[in-house]
């Protein structure tokens, strides 16, 4: 075991396949000699040599486009989007080509390949470093979407994604690549050196795709969600004393239905919390999910907390932010209904 | 707006083809180099000097048939024969399932007539397990390379034989073993993904290339340029054939811009070799794609290579071209027919004759007869015989995820319920 943060993991997660498996490149803008803007695939290009991780032109279209090309021949492609607010130049190729090759070609040609990709707010990135497009990608059939919250799941989720067979959208929480984050803004931040699942195994371990992580057990609420927010949430059922049940998704799609529905069942009450915006979120699925599933168990409308319904903005970023002022205010309104 | 009375106003160019319905189309201001004309460079010749044949145009055949010039394959008459007979065969399966979807048995057919040559010579001059990224219009690979015909037209039929489950439009067709890749609907999208390959094909250090096309409409796409920035900075083992055939559907090539300038020419900006071949020479387009082939074969780089040639005939069966376009410009067409001129050709060597050609004509068109009498007894669309419905929710992912499977259980229980065949 060792002490990592969240992009120490995924680097550890690239270096431990890459040394198992040939046929894994590491592309995208910015990866190879300087390691990335984020640091994710430090070292690796030195270590496995500039044919297997190495720096693309400025074009997201061509990342994946090639990608997929790659897949075809037989390689495990993971490229990278330098922020999820620059794949779309990439959503031709994602959507009409990543995701139906399998089906298209009846199995002949896949694309098993990973997109990683730094999402989420909560660090002034105005409005294109701060998107949540992972409800754009739910609504894709053929992608799994996958988001960790910790630099174990970081780890054990990437190297399940990588070596899954199909293509996987995996957006990484950049708020919390270094620490959690409750949301309290004007507190000092925390470092993942000081939370348990900073502790990452330096070898091989996989953390199953669509199984969810329940990371409070509590009978009153159920609480959903992922990435920053499950820290989010955390802090705010602490700091209420509520005894809610909190389950990080982990996987979007294939979702963990199982576990959210045997959860509301027990708690008759469910909160959804994003940091994308409201209208056709996930969190919409998600609500439509329980109401369709777990309605004789209900006693209070499903709740979403999320974004507002408008672009990230520069300077409210903390009142758009779904933080503990948000999140405990809607707390206080579902356990009175 | 404002208007300054000492300026003149500013006009917006929309390019406008040279002639509509009712036209008289006269093809004599373009200007076709000789056969034999363009000079033929060595494989490693460096990008910049490919200036000249970017605007020339590579012709081998001159106006009588004979083989003129650096560019001249010297291919044996066998192979010749072969050539004919592939392109022969392309154009009889065209007839055959263009008419089958005007009798109903499927919902849509495209033909590449006119445009035989590109696939037939091309698919001659690259190995069997090159891969291929067409476009929809490049049957003629297939045809050459020998794949079942009945096995292309379960899947034109979308029957009990279609390898594809009955799941993709008619043509897209695919094969792994084929070295064909899938066919998306989704224009210009394999061009990066033809690239992508021949990359990971050099990083394995594998012989094998990559080839892929797309019309000279498809070139507009961004998947275009990012597929030649991509193909030049990792010198990608891939061939670039751009099939301009004049029309995106009813829109002239002049859309995709040119009026001032060739497809060929796009390469030199990219630092890519760039070639301008008369697509309707079935030597000079096996000799420009052997050419290339033996540059990507030999590390020296991708080829962008522009088939000039026309579009014989409508865009698709949904397509009626006498509504945009003068009817004459197919005979009027300055580089003829691929068929006949390779025809002529192989006549002036003594190889072949007027009673060997009707007699390989009745040969391929009842080898297409058999082979879709063959398809048919594994159903026509709608006409039963086809995929068990549950077919569809399968390979969207490797694994059938819950939400999958309850929805095919939903779907086989209300078609239960309401009477209706589910396989």
């Amino acid at each position: 075991m060792a002490r990592m943060n969240m992009i120490q993991a995924i680097n550890s997660a690239l270096d431990v396949l890459m040394d198992r498996d040939p046929d894994i490149v590491v592309m995208g803008e910015d990866v190879g000699y300087f390691g990335g803007v984020f640091r994710a695939t430090a070292g690796l290009q030195a270590k496995y040599g500039k044919t297997r991780v190495f720096d693309t032109p400025i074009s997201e279209l061509g990342i994946i486009g090639v990608a997929v090309g790659m897949g075809a021949y037989g390689l495990r492609p993971v490229p990278e989007i330098q922020f999820a607010d620059y794949i779309y130049p990439a959503f031709d190729q994602l959507v009409s080509e990543a995701a139906r090759l399998r089906y298209r070609s009846a199995g002949e040609f896949t694309a098993p390949i990973t997109v990683r990709s730094p999402f989420g707010g909560g660090i002034f990135g105005g409005q294109t470093h701060s998107q949540s497009p992972e409800g754009i990608f739910t609504h894709v059939s053929g992608l799994k979407t996958v988001i960790p919250s910790t630099p174990y799941d970081a780890k054990g989720l990437l190297i399940a994604a990588i070596e899954d067979n199909d293509p996987v959208i995996f957006f990484e929480p950049k708020r919390i690549y270094n620490g959690p984050f409750s949301g309290h803004y004007d507190r000092p931040a925390k470092n993942w050196s000081q939370h348990p699942d900073g502790e990452v195994p330096e070898d091989y371990y996989r953390i199953e795709l669509g199984k969810a992580r329940v990371v409070r057990r509590g009978a009153d609420l159920t609480i959903l969600a992922y990435g920053t927010m499950v820290h989010v949430a955390a802090g705010v059922i602490e700091e209420q004393g509520i005894d809610a049940e909190l389950i990080d998704l982990r996987t979007l799609l294939p979702l963990d239905i199982e576990t959210i529905e045997e959860s509301v069942k027990k708690t008759g009450r469910c909160m959804v919390i994003h940091e994308a915006t409201r209208t056709s979120g996930f969190g919409a699925e998600l609500s439509a999910l329980v109401q369709e599933r777990c309605f004789y168990h209900l006693e209070a409308p499903v709740e979403r907390v999320t974004g507002y319904d408008t672009p990230y903005p520069h300077s409210l970023e903390w009142a758009y932010f779904p933080g503990p002022v948000r999140i405990g205010e809607a707390i206080k309104k579902i356990m009175k209904d | 707006m404002s208007t300054r009375p000492n300026l003149p106003p500013l006009r917006l160019h929309v390019p406008e083809p040279k002639y509509r319905p009712g036209d008289e189309a006269d093809f004599g201001d373009i200007a076709i180099p000789a056969a034999g004309a363009t000079p033929r460079p060595a494989v490693d010749a460096a990008p910049a000097a490919f200036h000249d044949l970017a605007y020339g145009l590579v012709r081998v055949l001159d106006d009588d048939g004979r083989a003129i010039g650096p560019w001249d394959p010297k291919l044996s008459p066998d192979t010749l024969r072969g050539i004919l007979r592939a392109m022969a065969k392309t154009r009889a399966f065209d007839e055959r399932m263009y008419r089958a979807q005007r009798q109903g048995k499927t919902s849509f057919y495209m033909k590449c007539t006119g445009e035989e040559a590109i696939a037939c010579a091309q698919a001659y001059a690259l190995h069997r397990d090159d891969m291929c990224f067409p476009s929809y219009r490049q049957q003629g690979l297939l045809i050459a390379r020998d794949w079942p015909l009945i096995d292309m037209m379960n899947q034109i039929y979308s029957n009990k034989g279609d390898r594809l489950g009955g799941k993709q439009l008619p043509i897209m067709y695919s094969t792994r073993e084929g070295s064909f890749f899938s066919i998306s609907g989704n224009l210009a999208t394999q061009l990066p993904q033809a690239v992508g390959w021949a990359m990971a094909s050099a990083i394995k250090g594998d012989t094998r290339i990559a080839s892929t096309w797309c019309g000279e409409g498809s070139t507009a796409e961004g998947d275009f340029h990012s597929a030649c920035t991509f193909a030049s900075v990792y010198r990608a083992p891939v061939i670039l054939n751009v099939v301009n055939n004049q029309w995106a559907i009813s829109s002239y090539s002049g859309f995709a811009g040119a009026e001032a300038t060739t497809f060929a020419a796009r390469a030199i900006g990219y630092g890519i070799a760039g070639l301008r071949v008369d697509g309707n020479d079935a030597l000079a387009v096996y000799a420009a794609t052997e050419w290339a082939a033996e540059r990507a074969r030999t590390n020296q780089g991708p080829t962008l290579i522009e088939f000039f040639t026309y579009r014989a005939e409508g865009h698709s069966t949904s397509d009626d071209p006498s509504a945009y376009r003068s009817a004459q410009e197919r005979e009027k067409w300055p580089l003829g027919d691929p068929i006949s001129r390779l025809k002529q050709h192989l006549i002036g060597l003594g190889e072949w004759d007027e009673e060997r050609q009707a007699a390989m004509d009745l040969d391929v068109a009842n080898e297409v007869k058999a082979a879709q009498k063959e398809s048919e007894k594994n159903g026509i669309l709608g006409h039963g015989m086809h995929q068990p419905m549950s077919t569809m929710f399968y390979d969207v992912f490797e694994t059938l995820p819950w939400h999958l499977e309850e929805q095919k259980q939903d779907m086989l229980a209300e078609a239960k319920a309401a009477g209706i065949e589910t396989s």
